[in-house]
C-alpha cells in the first residue's frame, strides 16, 4: 500500500530504542541527519563571533549569511527580512509584540483564530478577539471578515495549519480580508514550513527549526517589507544577544533537505495517515477521528476515544512503545481540555495526536494499528465502561 | 417540571460522561437529565457525547450544569 523509504525509527542510533515508535514530530522532530552533519561541521568552523573582524569571525559571518539566505529563500523573503531567534516561541512573541508596537497608532486588538498555538495566545494576552472554527477545525471566514469591522484592530494572527488536528487554514483568503481592512497578518507556520512555503501576501511569519528536524533553540521570524513592525528590543535591535550559529547552520541545512524531499515524503505520509484514519475508525469502537480528512497536513492525525482517560491512554501506549501526544485535559498542566478541540466542539477526553516522522517504517504503523484496539478495549474494561 | 439531577461535581473527565451514559437509559424517552459537573472538559464532552450518541444536548442552564434530553 505504501513503501518504506527510510531506515525507520526501529533504528537504535536514533536514540529511542529498538521497540519505540516515535509518533510526536509535531512537538519535536528527531534531528535530521543533514542537521547533525551541518551542526558538527559548524561546531568546529562557526564558533567565533560573526561581528568581529578577524579571520575566524569572517568565517562565522559567511556561515551565518549563507544560513540566513537559505532560510529566507525557503520561506519566501529576502535575507535582510529574516530575523533569527532563540526559539519558535520567541519568534511568535516577537511577531505579535512587534506588530502591536508598530501599529499602536491604529489600536491594540489582535484578531486571531480560536485554534492558535498557546505560544501565540500567550503573546496576544488580553488583546485578542478569537474567531471561531467549524467542526473540522477550519477558520470561519465570514466571522473573520466581520471581526475587522470593529475599530482598533492592530494585527491579525492565523496558524497555517492546526498543530493539533492538521486542518489547513485558508491563509490567502484570510490575508485578503485583513488587507482590505489595512491590517497586517501574522502567520504561525511552525507545522507547515517544512512542507511548503505559505502562500499569500502575509506580513509576518514565524517557525521553529525543531519541528522540521533542525535543532531546538532556533526560531525564525520573517517580516515582509512595508510591514508596520517595530522591534521591542533595546536600541532598535532586531536580533538580541548571541545566536547559536552552529544550530542556525544546521536549521538551514535541514530545512533545505526536508523541502527537497517534501513532495515524495508528503505523498507517502498522506497514504499512511489515510490508512490510520480508516483503520482507527473501523477497528476502535466509539472513536471520533477529527480534523479535515483531505485538506490537512500530510503527517498528522487526531482521534478521541469515548470513555477513555487520555493520560491512561498515553501511558498504556508508551508501555507498548508508542510515543504520542494528547489534547485531553488530564494530560495538560492546567487540567483544561485543549482549546483547539474545545473550539471545534469535538470530544476532548481520550484524545491522541499521532504525528509521523518522515521515515516512519510501515512495520511501525502496522504495529500501532494492530495494538491500538486492544489498548483501548483494555482501558475500557478496566474502567467498567464496556458496552455503554 | 423538576429534572432528574446527576451530580458529578468533583469528578474528572471522562467520569461525568460515563455517569451520563449509564444514567440516561434508565429514564424514559423525552426525559430531561441535568448533569452537574465542574470539570472544565464537561462543557466540551457532554455536547460531543450527545452528538455521537444522537441524544439532545439542551444547553447549560447555569455554570457547571448541562441538560440532556433522551431522544432514543
Amino acid at each position: 500500500m505504501f513503501v518504506r523509504t527510510g531506515s525507520g525509527s526501529v533504528c537504535p542510533q536514533r536514540g529511542y530504542g529498538a521497540e519505540m515508535a516515535y509518533l510526536d514530530v509535531a512537538t519535536a522532530a528527531p534531528l535530521h541527519p543533514v542537521a547533525r552533519q551541518a551542526l558538527l561541521a559548524a561546531l568546529d568552523d562557526g564558533w567565533a563571533d560573526p561581528g568581529k573582524l578577524y579571520t575566524q569571525a569572517r568565517r562565522a559571518r559567511q556561515l551565518l549569511d549563507a544560513a540566513r539566505a537559505t532560510l529566507a529563500e525557503l520561506v519566501g523573503v529576502r535575507a535582510e527580512h529574516l530575523i533569527l531567534t532563540p526559539s519558535g516561541t520567541t519568534a511568535a512573541t516577537l511577531a505579535v509584540h512587534g506588530g502591536l508596537i508598530g501599529r499602536r497608532r491604529y489600536g491594540t486588538t489582535v484578531v486571531h483564530s480560536a485554534i492558535e498555538h498557546s505560544a501565540v495566545l500567550h503573546a496576544i494576552g488580553e488583546h485578542g478577539v478569537a474567531v471561531p472554527v467549524d467542526r473540522t477545525g477550519r477558520l470561519d471566514l465570514d466571522a473573520w471578515r466581520d471581526a475587522f469591522a470593529a475599530p482598533g484592530v492592530a494585527l491579525a494572527a492565523l496558524i497555517s495549519a492546526s498543530h493539533e488536528v492538521g486542518t489547513v487554514q485558508p491563509v490567502e483568503a484570510a490575508v485578503e480580508a485583513a488587507s482590505v481592512a489595512g491590517v497586517p497578518l501574522y502567520v504561525d507556520a511552525a507545522q507547515s514550513v517544512g512542507w511548503a512555503p505559505v502562500p499569500g501576501e502575509w506580513s509576518l511569519l514565524s517557525a521553529s527549526a525543531r519541528k522540521w528536524g533542525g535543532p531546538a533553540g532556533v526560531g525564525i521570524l520573517a517580516v515582509r517589507p512595508g510591514t508596520r513592525w517595530t522591534t521591542p528590543y533595546p536600541d532598535n535591535q532586531r536580533e538580541y544577544g548571541s545566536l547559536d550559529l552552529p544550530s542556525v547552520v544546521a536549521a538551514a541545512a535541514s530545512l533545505r533537505a526536508v523541502r527537497a524531499a517534501a513532495g515524495r515524503d508528503a505523498a507517502r505520509l498522506r497514504t499512511v495517515v489515510d490508512l490510520i484514519r480508516d483503520r482507527v475508525s473501523a477497528t476502535v469502537p466509539d472513536v471520533e477521528v477529527v480534523g479535515d480528512p483531505v485538506d490537512r497536513l500530510p503527517h498528522l492525525m487526531t482521534f478521541s476515544c469515548l470513555y477513555v482517560d487520555g493520560e491512561a491512554l498515553l501511558h498504556a501506549l508508551d508501555r507498548r512503545g508508542f510515543a504520542v501526544s494528547s489534547g485531553s485535559s488530564c494530560t495538560s498542566a492546567t487540567l483544561r481540555p485543549s482549546h483547539v478541540l474545545e473550539a471545534m466542539g469535538v470530544l476532548s477526553h481520550g484524545n491522541v495526536r499521532v504525528s509521523l516522522p518522515r521515515d516512519i517504517a510501515d512495520e511501525e504503523v502496522h504495529r500501532f494499528l494492530a495494538e491500538l484496539p486492544g489498548v483501548v478495549a483494555g482501558l475500557r474494561a478496566e474502567a467498567g465502561v464496556t458496552g455503554l | 417540571v423538576t429534572p432528574e439531577v446527576l451530580d458529578c461535581r468533583g469528578q474528572r473527565c471522562p467520569l461525568p460522561v460515563i455517569a451520563l451514559a449509564k444514567r440516561l437509559p434508565d429514564l424514559p424517552v423525552g426525559a430531561l437529565l441535568r448533569v452537574l459537573a465542574d470539570d472544565p472538559a464537561a462543557a466540551v464532552d457532554i455536547p460531543a457525547w450527545c452528538r455521537m450518541r444522537s441524544q439532545e444536548y439542551a444547553g447549560s442552564p447555569a455554570e457547571s450544569a448541562y441538560d440532556v434530553v433522551r431522544l432514543r
